[in-house]
């Protein structure tokens, strides 16, 4: 009977030798192999000391943004709500007080910003809808936790640190993100 | 009226060395089973357990402490008395082999010598062979008295494994003993340490010898009574808690002993190769020099326990038609050979025939 495709392989049902029945040199062999095994590099990565790098387009944890002076950029438009296909995001709005310039870079801002860590699937579709380039996916992800509450990330959780009370700390939320940027401008 | 002379400070001598040599083979057999979980690592191209401790130094005891913990659960149906002696027929006996293995020559204290062994008895290896058939016991009370059709299976596939391997076992020794003409272990390290190893003089017996320590310890390639693909856990499938643990350790401390039979048997036991033994001993003293025999002795059943994991985590498992046509048809003839052609080898030098 003709094969239907090309990658059939008849099988070798010929007894086996001497040698084979011997099993040792076969044995000698195989036992060979772990050696050269047992003395290769391992590919374990030690995880907490040592973490994998994440490609650049990784998408974890959500940030919200602030510009060069440390004003929160969202404007609390709702339009990344709108686009998160899970219903993550929730938002309230307030209007921006007389000396609070300092803070919200627009008349507009989010008094409350909250995502459910547990309800999003990190699609990067809010990035997206942004106007503000207030919201943008890092490459960490959620820690673990015993509890559901503590995966509702607020305001506290989300927001960049102050570029210029904690520039350092802000320069490591950017993350490799930073140095994409730099590269692009 | 007789009196019987008690050398009170003998019997305490005895004790120590009985105290210490349980708790050395408890400790290898403790650090064997982290041995093996690094040695299946770095087979597999990983690290092994390295979390606990430098180095995971003290998993053993992390995993120990972790089955001291567990729920021990007797199943209902099962036979209570039997079901508890099973275990610790298995551990008994995986302990009592060690008894006659000289694990070094003698060494002197507060103006006594103490031979490094608990008893020389003239018929050493009888008695090895007579313990370790009692391992089968632990094996099969245990897979019987847990009342589980999978349990009695492999209760029965150990035993019918090692009764079988025994016979080939047996025979490899006796091509041995012609040659040596002593039973008593000590006597034939004495023989080993002025001449060549045994290992020179029977080759192939050795071989047959190996094949037949694996089968007996039911480790790899021969490990059916335990083989989780056909019969879930075996034997000890309905066991928990530290009677599991017991079963897996008489394991461990089966493979320290048999390794240590080996290199008694085949590979001069204390002797510490390369060096005229007694010159050593006028330059150093008896006690230095027996820990350098201890050393050795060590050094030789470190590198055959390390054998036993390589095997393990090279070779897969024998069905149980070939485990059975290895050991009938192809060992048994063999070790039979072997024990022909070295009982002329013998009669031809004895008789010195011109030939």
């Amino acid at each position: 009977m003709p094969t239907l495709t090309n990658r059939a392989k008849p099988v070798d049902r010929r007894p086996m030798t001497m040698m084979e029945k011997m099993y040792l040199p076969a044995i000698a062999k195989g036992m060979g192999i772990t050696l050269k095994h047992f003395f290769t590099k391992k590919v374990t990565v030690q995880y907490p000391e040592e973490k994998r790098p994440f490609s650049p387009v990784f998408r974890g944890l959500h940030i919200l943004n602030r510009d060069e002076e440390g004003r929160e950029n969202c404007t609390a438009c709702g339009l990344c709500a709108v686009a998160c296909p899970a219903e993550a995001i929730t938002m309230e709005a307030a209007e921006r007080k007389e000396g609070e310039e300092h803070l919200y870079r627009e008349e507009k801002y989010a008094a409350k910003y909250e995502i459910n860590m547990l309800r999003c699937i990190f699609c990067g579709l809010c990035e997206e809808a942004c106007p503000k380039d207030a919201i943008y996916l890092s490459e960490t992800f959620a820690p673990s936790n015993y509890k559901r509450e503590t995966f509702i990330y607020g305001k506290s959780d989300l927001l960049i640190p102050d570029p210029k009370k904690e520039p350092e700390l802000y320069q490591q939320a950017l993350g490799s993100r930073a140095k994409r940027e730099g590269k692009k401008g | 009226m007789v009196t019987l002379a008690i050398d009170l400070a003998f019997i305490l001598e005895k004790f120590v060395l009985i105290a210490v040599i349980i708790v050395i083979s408890l400790l290898v057999a403790l650090y064997t089973t982290f041995g093996e979980r690094k040695v299946a690592g770095y087979i597999q191209d990983r690290y092994g357990p390295n979390r606990a401790g430098p180095g995971g130094i003290f998993q053993p005891f992390a995993d120990g402490i972790k089955l001291f913990m567990k729920e021990d659960v007797i199943p209902n149906s099962s036979n209570k008395f039997l079901f508890v002696l099973g275990p610790a027929v298995a551990m008994t006996m995986a302990m009592l082999t060690s008894a006659v293995i000289p694990w070094g020559r003698e060494i002197e204290l507060f103006g006594r010598t103490i031979p490094l062994q608990i008893a020389d008895i003239n018929i050493g290896i009888l008695y090895v062979f007579g313990v370790v058939s009692m391992g089968v016991y632990g094996i099969m009370i245990g897979g019987w008295a847990s009342n589980n059709k999978f349990s009695l299976l492999a209760a029965l596939r150990g035993a019918s494994q090692m009764i079988s391997y025994e016979l080939a076992m047996g025979l490899a020794i006796i091509a041995l003993l012609m040659l040596t003409g002593s039973l008593s272990l000590k006597t034939i390290v004495e023989q080993q340490s002025t001449g060549w190893w045994n290992i020179f003089y029977q080759p192939l017996g050795f071989l047959i010898f190996l094949v037949c320590a694996f089968a007996e310890c039911n480790r790899t390639p021969f490990d059916l009574p335990e083989a989780e693909s056909e019969l879930n856990q075996g034997y000890h499938q309905e066991y928990s808690s530290m009677k599991l643990g017991f079963y897996l350790f008489a394991e461990y401390v089966n493979m320290f002993i048999s390794s240590a039979l080996m290199a008694t048997l085949y590979f001069g036991g204390y002797d510490i190769p390369f060096v005229n033994d007694a010159a050593l001993t006028e330059s150093i003293g008896t006690n230095l020099m027996a820990l350098l025999q201890t050393i050795s002795l060590f050094a030789k059943v470190g590198f055959f326990l390390f054998f036993f994991m390589w095997v393990r985590w090279t070779i897969p498992r024998f069905r149980y038609d070939q485990l059975m046509k290895l050991g009938w048809k192809s060992l048994i003839p063999l070790a039979l050979f072997n024990m022909v052609i070295t009982g002329l080898i013998v009669l031809i030098k004895e008789n010195g025939w011109p030939f």
